[in-house]
């Protein structure tokens, strides 16, 4: 069975064909790009013509997600900006304290029992003008039922009174960092850190596993993907525990399921040996649509949290320097497994310290473990520099970049985090791609909202949330973003050979679009709509979600 | 004393064993809690299963970052089931993976007597303590750091771990300098001298193979913990001719926690101090120090007046020295 379809335009990413009007496909595989007349030649088929008004561009590709943004979404949504749910309905942003308390009242109205919780996600108060988000504003809703709102960044949360009180920490005389105190000595309800967000997070209905998903959430998630062109996505530090194996396996075989997820177990809680192990163990269960075997390695904290592990002159604030979240002589031993067993590592890293560290390290794994093609990745690398890139580049290194955090957090970075200088050269996509870096760029979701044309959108403007250009000379064109979104994420995930372009042999995979982004002004990119995606073959119309 | 063998749980029984049980301290007061920290390959585990193997009928539970770092004595374990591995005795060992403070939220203290925290390698044992300090149900007895002699010194001075030996370091009330069958007399002096020149306010004891008497870091609080020792009779823990023991006479009224603070501030060759003095209003208290780290709680009236030291016998420590020197005389 072969179908044709038309489109207004086909930017196939493939610079032998770059432009097509006809794709044909057979059995979920592209068999031809070209004119009708050429797709022909296989033998006859079906014309179909409902994307003729439509630009196809190979599905989006997210190197660096988190399928548990699906289950987030049952979480009240409080962020700043504007944000699209599964459903399609886009949530205004909350720009105001009051605003905020406004839309949780809402959930507390549309609730019967009185006692049970409110999650909330995604707050930013540094954006609010007023004073600090106390455990007050949020009695305001309730004093009955515990209320939690975890931020943005993931690094804070703050509760309300009922929430503090269930966790036993509604008292005097407590002196932790992680606490903030007010004028009665009490807990302010802001928390800071994981090691008090997490125990009163689970009193206001926070799951402890906060990275693992669930059915429902992993079905939401697929949503998200289609309204978004994202045919594969990642599920980038996941347990892998035997359960979430058995959801993941089970709700992607589904037919109605829309993307092909890579779960990459993260490196924590097992010795390398037995990481190496347990992966090898699941590269035999994975499937075609829950891609298995690949390894995830968390090096340091964050920059915003002051956690990442930075060179001097440190941070610009003086804080101190940042956490390790695995020891040297482990990230050594896993990366010199994982050669040695042809398995792929993903490494965290946030600060230059940290990167150095996974430079250093796979220089010296790859003396004892030569490989011609390991395609070893650094997540985030926010602070890579020049002189990184050129050993990185040596070594076969990838990078795939945080492009959106410079619209939500280069402000910040720029007053507090890192100072000027460095925030401006933060996520440096330009100088990647001189050093002959293949670069991927990511959302990091549900920390930021998926959408691989808004990512572009952020490499190639720089924006900031306020609105300045940060790091003019750091850009790229529409083109490199378009390639970073598609070949150069499927690259970092050893998927190049099956997507990430529009040719004969690979995927029927697309991202159906409303206009054609090689086409838009650059500052348009965020504003192409998506019409909705074929995975497979598998046509995916966003409107009937 | 010095010089002669004595017995650890005896000395420390002794005192505990002069009030009746249910005063020492009512059930329900605060589990005393073990943080052992200490880069990779410095004998945390080694520490940990002596802990374990010297149980003898007191229930510890020992929380691991993972499993994956603590490899149990395969004797010890009766069974696993996910997060929790059951041992024998009515221990338990958990993986806590990232969020320590739930998991001690979750343990079952009524089951328990003491809790063991193995942080991981690059973890810092001061955050641990802080997040412990939000938990009212336990109470921090000490922090042990072991070092590995050999390495130590040069992973003080690594380009990326420099910053988080020092902070694991600065941390311990109490240093286990290990593994120090790989170091010749000269060169193990050489270290002390370090790790004492660096980490002054830290006690600092030389170990091979992480032995070292645990009941002089481990403390009890409950009346569950005083009746399990009662019945131990154990003949593993005497005490070498590398410590010694002395008592210090008790007979004023003393501001006790100042007392504390002196021995536990002024007196570096003091491992272990227990004991019960009376307060300046007349009420009894208990005096536990382990390292630089004190503790002082009410004590019922009929608790006998006495503390009993332990210190290294190199340094030549002396009942009237140590009191003269803490203000009892
Ligand atoms: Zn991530």
């Amino acid at each position: 069975m072969i179908t044709i379809y038309s489109a207004k335009k086909i930017v196939t990413m493939n610079p032998a064909r770059p432009e097509a009007t006809h794709v044909a496909v057979r059995d979920g595989r592209i068999i031809g790009t070209g004119a009708l007349a050429e797709l022909e030649g296989f033998g006859a088929g079906t014309l179909d013509d409902r994307f003729a008004n439509k630009v196809i561009m190979p599905g989006f590709i997210e190197g660096h997600s988190h399928a548990v943004e699906g289950k987030w979404w049952r979480y009240v949504y409080c962020g700043f900006f504007d944000r699209m749910d599964p459903h399609g309905k886009v949530w205004s942003g909350v720009e105001t304290i009051d605003a905020v308390v406004e839309r949780l009242k809402q959930r507390d109205e549309a609730m019967t029992d009185p006692e049970t919780p409110i999650a909330g996600w995604s707050i930013d108060p540094i954006y609010f003008a007023e004073k600090q988000l106390t455990r007050k504003d949020l009695d305001r809703v309730s004093t009955k039922r515990p209320i939690g709102i975890m931020h943005a960044s993931g690094h804070i949360m703050n509760v309300n009174t009922r929430a503090l009180e269930l966790a036993g920490f509604l008292r005097e005389g407590i002196d932790n960092g992680g606490l903030p105190l007010g004028d009665d000595g009490l807990p302010t309800g802001e928390l800071r850190g994981p090691d008090v967000m997490m125990p009163v997070g689970a009193h206001a209905g926070f799951d402890s596993n906060m990275l693992d998903f669930d059915e429902p959430g992993l079905l939401d998630f697929g949503k998200l993907c289609v309204r978004t062109g994202v045919t594969t996505a990642t599920d980038l530090a996941a347990r892998l525990t035997d359960e979430i194996v058995g959801i993941g396996i089970d709700v992607t075989s589904r037919d109605n399921f829309p993307v092909r997820l890579s779960a990459y177990r993260f490196h924590h809680g097992l010795t390398p040996k037995e990481l190496v192990r347990q992966v090898m163990n699941l590269t035999e269960k994975s499937t075609d649509r829950f891609r298995l075997g690949r390894i995830k390695i968390v090096a340091d904290g964050s920059i915003q949290g002051f956690t990442a592990r930075i060179n001097p002159p440190g941070y610009y604030n003086g804080a101190p320097n940042g956490l390790w979240y695995i020891a040297p002589e482990q990230m050594l031993e896993i990366y010199e497994l994982a050669l040695q067993n042809n398995i792929q590592v993903h490494t965290h890293t946030n600060g230059d310290e940290a990167t150095d560290l996974a430079i250093d390290m796979l220089e010296k794994a790859l003396q004892k473990f030569p490989s011609n093609d390991h395609r070893f990745t650094i997540q985030h690398g926010q602070l890579v520099n020049a002189a990184q890139f050129r050993r990185m580049a040596k070594l076969g290194f990838c990078v795939n970049h945080f492009a959106n955090h410079h619209f939500y957090w280069g402000d910040e970075h720029y007053q507090f985090t890192v100072g000027p200088e460095r925030a401006e050269r933060m996520n440096p996509c330009r100088t990647a791609l001189d050093n002959n870096i293949p670069l991927a760029i990511h959302s990091d979701a549900p920390i930021t909202p998926i959408g691989p044309l808004f990512t572009a959108w952020c490499a190639v403007n720089r924006i900031t949330g306020s609105g300045r250009v940060q790091g003019h000379h750091e850009r790229i064109t529409v083109d490199e973003a378009l390639y970073a979104i598609t070949m150069g994420a499927a690259y970092t995930l050893q998927m190049d050979h099956e997507i990430g372009s529009i040719e004969a042999g690979k995927r029927a995979d697309f991202a159906v679009l409303e206009d054609d982004p090689t086409e838009a002004e650059p500052f348009a990119l965020r504003d192409i709509g998506v019409w909705g995606t074929v995975q497979d073959g598998r046509v995916f119309d966003a409107s009937q979600l | 004393m010095s010089g002669a063998p004595s017995r650890t749980v005896e000395y420390l029984m002794q005192v505990s064993s002069e009030v009746s049980p249910m005063s020492v301290s009512a059930d329900g007061s605060p589990l005393p809690v073990t943080i052992v920290g200490g880069y990779l390959g410095s004998g945390k585990t080694t520490l940990i299963n002596q802990i374990l193997n010297k149980a003898s009928g007191r229930r510890y539970a020992v929380l691991v970052n993972d499993f994956g770092e603590l490899a149990i004595d395969a004797q010890l374990i009766e069974s696993e089931d996910g997060n929790v591995i059951n041992l024998s005795g009515g221990c338990v060992c958990c993986s806590y993976g990232n969020d320590l403070t739930s998991a001690m939220m979750e343990l079952d203290t009524s089951a328990i007597d003491q809790v063991v925290i193995e942080a991981s390698g690059v973890a810092l044992p001061g955050a641990i303590a802080g997040s412990l300090s939000l938990l009212t149900s336990y109470t921090l007895s000490s922090i042990v750091v072991l070092a590995d002699c050999v390495t130590v010194q040069s992973h003080a001075s690594d380009k990326y771990l420099a910053d988080t030996i020092a902070r694991q370091l600065a941390s311990a009330d109490l240093i286990l300098l290990n593994k120090t069958d790989l170091l010749d007399e000269s060169q193990l002096v050489q270290k002390k001298d370090w790790v004492r020149s660096n980490y002054q306010s830290a006690r600092c004891v030389a170990t091979s193979h992480a032995d070292y008497p645990v009941d002089l870091f481990l403390t009890e609080h409950t009346s569950r913990d005083v009746n399990q020792c009662d019945k131990t009779n154990d003949s593993e823990t005497h005490l070498t001719s590398v410590y010694t023991t002395f008592k210090l006479e008790v007979k004023d009224k003393y501001n006790v926690q100042q007392l504390a603070a002196n021995l536990a501030e002024t007196e570096p060759g003091l491992l272990r101090v227990k004991g019960f003095a009376r307060d300046l209003s007349g009420q009894m208290q208990l005096i536990q120090i382990v390292g630089r780290r004190w503790n002082v709680r009410p004590a019922p009236v009929s608790a006998k007046e006495g503390i009993v030291c332990i210190g290294l016998s190199a340094d030549n420590l002396c009942s009237e020295g140590v009191s003269a020197r803490a203000g009892l005389i």
